[in-house]
């Protein structure tokens, strides 16, 4: 953007990829971490030439998604020639992700400069008293650095700067630093993260709920699959220790016959109830339960995360602002919780460029603000719903499955609400149901 | 009192030479001025102006025999602006509308402007090389952000107190302490031939004592060719209703007595001025307030706060 172009930009991270340029090849078995990646945040990424950058390593487009649970009583899918696209999102690995923005930043020609440190103390300059009268003005360095914030790195560093980014995920040094306040609780679950292998492709991303969490299988390409499987901290722990066959089979096990009976693909539900829908009824209504590929190797380490909500208070104060995970964490399973943080980022880059056409200082609490006015609305509604559904399905009770199951049909059959989700759920729609 | 110079007749003749402004007045409006007593005060030298017409009221009762330089201010808006200057930079005390409106003026000048001097937009410093002076500054709220967009920015105000906090605030970062600040007036720098390429003028008219005068000034300080942009509020129904009663008594968002609404001019009434002062309104914006989302955005609405961007025609002029 040529209004910011003359911006100087110091990154503070210890992450040792961003120093050297590690390349990683294609025989590289798929590393866990992965993130799932919506069309809003694609098409940012290609308005900012990154995206080329990602195609050229592993990545995996899908564009069919299953839901169901483990009542047997409903089940929903979703294609993404419903809403007239191609795909409902794309899976990458975190290390792509990061080497595609490192690269496409190392070819444009602004001041950047990598500090790979870490942050130690940061002080603000609130102008907390009116400016006396009487007090001179000198100018010296010291006077005119004032107003800036200051900060000081591990390695010694110290660096001044007009406007501080918090980007340093959920627990967030720049934001314990700067004081913003949290709300948010923990939930009693754990997600452990691998990467499975399977016989044949997938390029569907299927979502079952178990009476302690979902389980998900997200397509990475070339037949192997990311699991994020949500259950309560013992559990994990076990899964974590147990032998890679044993793990294997609690997978499938998940994913298909263990926990309940499999939903009856109703296509006489068609005939009778919905056919006078017939003519609005979307592509993936027709279509019938499928069965998720069968597991066959554990292919690489499981890791465990704890889960929870967190939400800033405020995103922005004098000086400094929050993005991403250090601003809001959410629960994993709508795959939401980076693109909320890439929409983050982008809002940010924009308001950024609008106050500096009107000549504002970056660092001031108004053009912050705006920012976060924006982007508040969308990340807690978004959340709001996150954990509707997270709450909705860690209960499991006769009439409240049932009205479960309900609304899966209903999402399912009702095509204005079906699309209405995807849009949403796909970031092409900023507010659910009233756009 | 400011002395407004139209009779109805002249209204029409501006209606048809100036395409941009928005449409008749509302009837109100034209009933108002035909219940006014109008009169021209084209014809005498300035210093005797205020002396010289018998039917307007100054409530500041003062005998006008005054330097040259205080001639066109009111001696009561100064005692007004000083005693609340400290507050300039407070973004949530009694400026606040005024930082709030900050961005929707500069967006409405860079774009007039650039488009005037041929510069770039989409640059972060488009006013690079432009020398602006800012009649009425202030805290320096305008001065600032166009220092930032690379203007060569003079600043001056009548209130000492203004130009002190401007000057201490301008110094806390490097790009604004560039800004050079008077304590003076634009009669002042008209008589030390002063030029600048661009000359602005913001929400400082309805103060003033004598807008046509004022408008001479401004005329004076630009080059030929130079640009004029003055924002002020609308005389009018709606203006009585939202800057004096709800700003001013129900939201409390101005001090009582910020304004007094004899002082608005209309939008046919400032474009006359300026076309008696050389200077010719080009394009004309109005500003509104969405109070649900809490921000102005630019409009064709100029009932209330209007801006007025205008070129100054020396070099065409055929008199």
């Amino acid at each position: 953007m040529p209004l910011t172009k003359h911006l100087k930009v110091a990154i503070i991270d210890s992450n040792p990829a961003l120093g050297s340029k590690v390349c990683f090849k294609k025989e590289d078995p798929p590393d866990p971490r992965v993130s799932t990646v919506t069309p809003a945040t694609i098409s940012l990424f290609k308005d900012v030439g990154a995206w080329q950058y990602i195609e050229r390593h592993r990545h995996a487009y899908f564009d069919k998604m299953q839901v169901w649970d483990y009542t047997g009583l409903g089940y929903t899918s979703y294609n993404a020639r419903d809403i007239n696209k191609e795909i409902l999102g794309c899976v990458v690995e975190n290390k792509v992700l990061h080497g595609s923005l490192l690269s496409c930043i190392e070819n444009k020609d602004f001041q950047k400069t990598i500090y790979p440190s870490r942050l130690t103390s940061m002080t603000l300059h609130p102008r907390s008293s009116p400016m006396g009268m009487d007090s001179t003005s000198s100018r010296t360095p010291s006077s005119s650095l004032r107003h800036l914030a200051k900060l000081e790195l591990t390695d010694g560093n110290s660096l001044y700067a007009k406007l501080v980014v918090g980007a340093d995920g959920g627990k967030s040094r720049v934001r314990e630093l700067a004081g913003f306040k949290t709300t948010g609780w923990n939930y009693s679950q754990n997600a452990v993260i691998c990467t499975v292998e399977h016989t044949d492709g997938n390029q569907c991303a299927w979502q079952r709920f178990l009476p302690a969490g979902p389980i998900a299988l997200l397509p990475m390409g070339d037949n192997f699959s990311n699991i994020v499987w949500t259950m309560n901290p013992k559990e994990s722990m076990d899964r974590k220790s147990m032998s890679e066959d044993d793990f294997v089979k609690d997978v499938n096990n998940a994913l298909d016959y263990g926990y309940g009976p499999r939903p009856k693909s109703s296509l006489l539900g068609n005939e009778d109830m919905f056919s006078w829908l017939r003519g609005y009824v979307t592509l993936s209504a027709n279509e019938c339960f499928e069965v998720p590929p069968k597991v066959v190797k554990l292919a690489s380490e499981r890791m465990v995360f704890p889960l929870s909500l967190m939400h800033a208070n405020d995103y922005a104060s004098k000086h400094v602002v929050l993005i991403g995970d250090a601003a809001h964490t959410v629960h994993p399973l709508a795959g939401q919780g980076v693109n909320l943080g890439f929409g983050d980022a982008f809002a940010l880059s924009r308001v950024i460029a609008e106050g500096i056409a009107v000549g504002t200082d970056i660092g001031e609490v108004s053009l912050l603000k705006k920012y976060e006015a924006e982007r508040k609305l969308a990340n807690i509604t978004m959340m709001a719903i996150l954990d509707g559904f997270q709450k909705a399905y860690s209960v499991d009770f006769g009439p409240l499955n049932i009205l479960r199951a309900a609304a899966l049909h209903g999402a399912h059959y009702i095509s204005p609400l079906k699309r209405s989700i995807i849009s949403y759920a796909s970031g092409e729609q900023r507010l659910p149901l009233f756009s | 009192m400011a002395s407004k110079l139209l009779s109805h007749s002249h209204l029409r003749v501006i209606y048809s030479s100036n395409t941009r402004i928005c449409s008749n007045p509302t009837r109100a409006t034209r009933a108002l001025l035909n219940l006014r007593p109008f009169s021209d005060s084209s014809s005498p030298p300035p210093l005797e102006m205020p002396q010289s017409h018998n039917n307007t009221i100054n409530d500041t009762g003062m005998g006008r025999g005054s330097t040259p330089s205080l001639s066109s201010l009111k001696e009561l808006e100064l005692v007004k602006f000083a005693s609340i200057a400290e507050t300039w930079w407070d973004s949530e005390g009694p400026f606040k509308p005024l930082h709030v409106m900050n961005p929707t003026r500069l967006a409405f000048i860079r774009s007039t402007l650039c488009r005037h001097f041929g510069k770039d937009p989409n640059s972060a410093r488009p006013f690079e090389g432009l020398k602006i002076v800012d009649v009425g500054c202030g805290g320096g709220i305008l001065s600032e952000p166009l220092a930032r967009m690379g203007a060569t920015v003079t600043g001056v105000d009548a209130v000492e107190k203004n130009i002190k906090i401007a000057r201490l605030h301008a110094d806390l970062d490097q790009v604004t302490s560039t800004i050079e600040y008077c304590c003076t007036t634009a009669e002042t720098l008209v008589e030390e031939e002063r030029k600048f390429d661009a000359v602005i003028a913001l929400e400082v008219i309805e103060h003033v004592a004598d807008p046509a005068e004022f408008c001479k000034s401004l005329a004076a300080l630009a080059v030929p060719d130079g640009a004029a942009v003055i924002s002020t509020i609308n005389r009018s129904m709606k203006s009585y209703a939202t800057a004096i009663v709800a700003a001013e008594y129900l939201l409390r968002w101005l001090p009582r007595g910020t304004h007094e609404w004899s002082s608005f001019l209309t939008p046919e009434e400032l474009v006359l001025i300026l076309q008696r002062a050389n200077i010719s309104v080009r394009e004309m914006a109005g500003f509104v307030y969405n109070p649900l989302t809490g921000r102005w955005s630019l409009s064709d609405d100029i009932s209330v706060n209007f801006i007025a961007f205008g070129t100054e025609n020396s070099k065409y002029e055929n008199k």
